[in-house]
């Protein structure tokens, strides 16, 4: 029915059967007993402070903005891996300037020191020839 | 309507031979940390070095309550294991355990594979996000930011082995390397070949999480990362297709720099593809263990400094000499 692909839509759905079939057999046997405190979100066994959906740091949509750039560009990589040789040199010419294009991307996130993961917030910086590092400076 | 019944008899096979796998690695793995730390492991259980340690501790599992913490997001965190296990299981409908041993011989093997193993950072996310805990938010962020990091020097890496077969076929990669291990992609091109394999295998011990890349789920700072809230069966369920995707890295690895199920010398072809194979993959498994229990955990800079400011601009230039290379050389 569906050509090849039969056998990879009977592993995916296998594999949700699998974990359905498993869960439900463990929930058969294993016991059921709720109470408020077994329910309440684990926080080394202090109440939980506030909700946990919180706005996070900036830089994990930066990476995730540089990953879908460099992840579709893979995707233009694939096919003219298997077709290139047919091509000659003209295709792998181009392909190498549109990676180098794509490299000198790279050099310009680096160079702004988006990859950089330790960055001091710039207020800190700016101030740290007046004030001195105290844990409280720090802080801010 | 045989091949409907073929596939669905090595489909049985496959499932039994992940939970094999997944209870002699975890115990192997126990093992092998207690010898390299001077210690025993295991002993009690099954009375020959506790060999059934992992089963005992599986049955536990099923026995224990499932806990859903009442601030979660509940369908969210109910679908999370489904689609984590799905990406794993999935990944091994085209790997080839021997020459006619293959789910689905897809003529964009390789490609499926990445975009299936693709899903499982979805699941981790979706994990992370909905159990509405904070270790679990902070170990799913950062493994989602390691995971996608990591998966493009894993990409243009593997594309080495497609340029040189000219073909994203698993069984076509697997014959283009066939009649002896100087034929086996590694050693293709000196020494690009075995750069893109470098490259491959320490890029793919930090998309399955562990040490030294294990920073998502360090217990130490984390609790256990994404998965802290989960409990009982659920929680196994990540814990099994942890395991499962260390083989699947592994076998991935094998088949396309080691040659998959061909033999290394001609003469040993009467020894069946499957135990080549397996060997092969065993090994890269060992060596992932080996370096979790040797290596100490990097700090986060490092790994994403590692990723982005070496191995990419590496696996970038490698491919490009790559496909020169086969375009005059060969």
């Amino acid at each position: 029915m569906f050509g090849s692909f039969f056998p990879v839509i009977l592993f995916l759905l296998a594999a949700g059967g699998l974990v359905l079939v498993i869960l439900f057999f463990s929930s058969l046997i294993a016991p059921h007993r709720p109470n408020p405190a077994k329910n309440s979100t684990y926080e080394c066994g202090e109440v939980a402070e506030g909700s946990s959906w919180i706005r996070f740091n900036s830089r994990f949509y930066i990476i995730a903005l540089i990953f879908i750039i460099f992840d579709v560009e893979v995707v233009f990589l694939y096919p003219w891996a298997i077709v290139y040789r047919h091509l000659g040199f003209w295709a792998w010419l181009e392909m190498a300037i549109f990676l180098v294009i794509l490299l000198t991307g790279l050099a310009y996130v680096w160079a702004k020191g988006d990859l950089e993961w330790i960055r001091l917030p710039e207020k800190e910086t700016e101030s740290s020839a007046e004030t001195p590092l105290t844990p409280d400076n720090l802080r801010n | 309507m045989l091949d409907v019944i073929l596939t669905i008899a090595y489909l049985v096979g496959v499932i039994s031979f992940l939970f094999l796998f997944v209870l002699f690695a975890v115990w192997f793995e126990r093992k092998l940390s207690g010898w390299m730390q001077d210690r025993l492991g295991p002993m009690e259980t099954g009375g020959f070095q506790g060999w059934l340690q992992t089963i005992a501790d599986a049955i536990k599992l099923l026995l224990k309550e499932d806990i859903i913490p009442e601030q979660a997001d509940k369908p969210l965190f109910r679908l999370a294991p489904y689609i984590i296990f799905i990406g794993t299981l999935g990944a091994f409908a085209v790997i080839p355990f021997g020459a006619h041993l293959i789910g689905s011989d897809l003529n964009i093997g390789l490609y499926y594979i990445i975009a299936i193993s693709s899903i499982i950072a979805i699941g981790i996310l979706m994990a992370g996000w909905s159990s509405n805990n904070k270790w679990s938010l902070y170990g799913a962020m950062r493994s989602a930011a390691q995971i996608i990091s990591y998966e493009i020097p894993i990409g243009l890496s593997l594309l080495v082995p497609a340029v040189m077969a000219g073909s994203l076929s698993m069984q076509t990669l697997v014959a283009a390397q066939g009649g002896g291990f100087w034929n086996w992609n590694f050693l293709q091109a000196p020494p690009f070949g075995l750069i893109a394999f470098i490259i491959y295998f320490w890029a793919s011990v930090a998309e399955v999480n562990r040490t030294p890349f294990d920073i998502p789920e360090g217990e130490s700072e984390l609790v256990a990362g994404y998965a802290t809230e989960y409990s009982g069966m659920r929680y196994a369920m990540f814990f099994m297709s942890e395991y499962a995707n260390l083989f699947v890295v592994s076998a991935i690895g094998a088949t396309l720099f080691l040659g998959g199920w061909s033999s290394p010398l001609p003469f040993l072809t009467f020894i069946p593809g499957p135990i080549w194979f397996l060997g092969k993959s065993m090994v890269l498994v060992f060596i992932q263990m080996w370096l979790r229990w040797t290596l100490p955990r990097l700090r986060v800079d490092q790994l994403m400094g590692v990723c982005w400011k070496v191995f990419l601009p590496f696996s970038f230039l490698n491919l490009i000499v790559v496909s020169f290379w086969m375009l005059w050389v060969k």
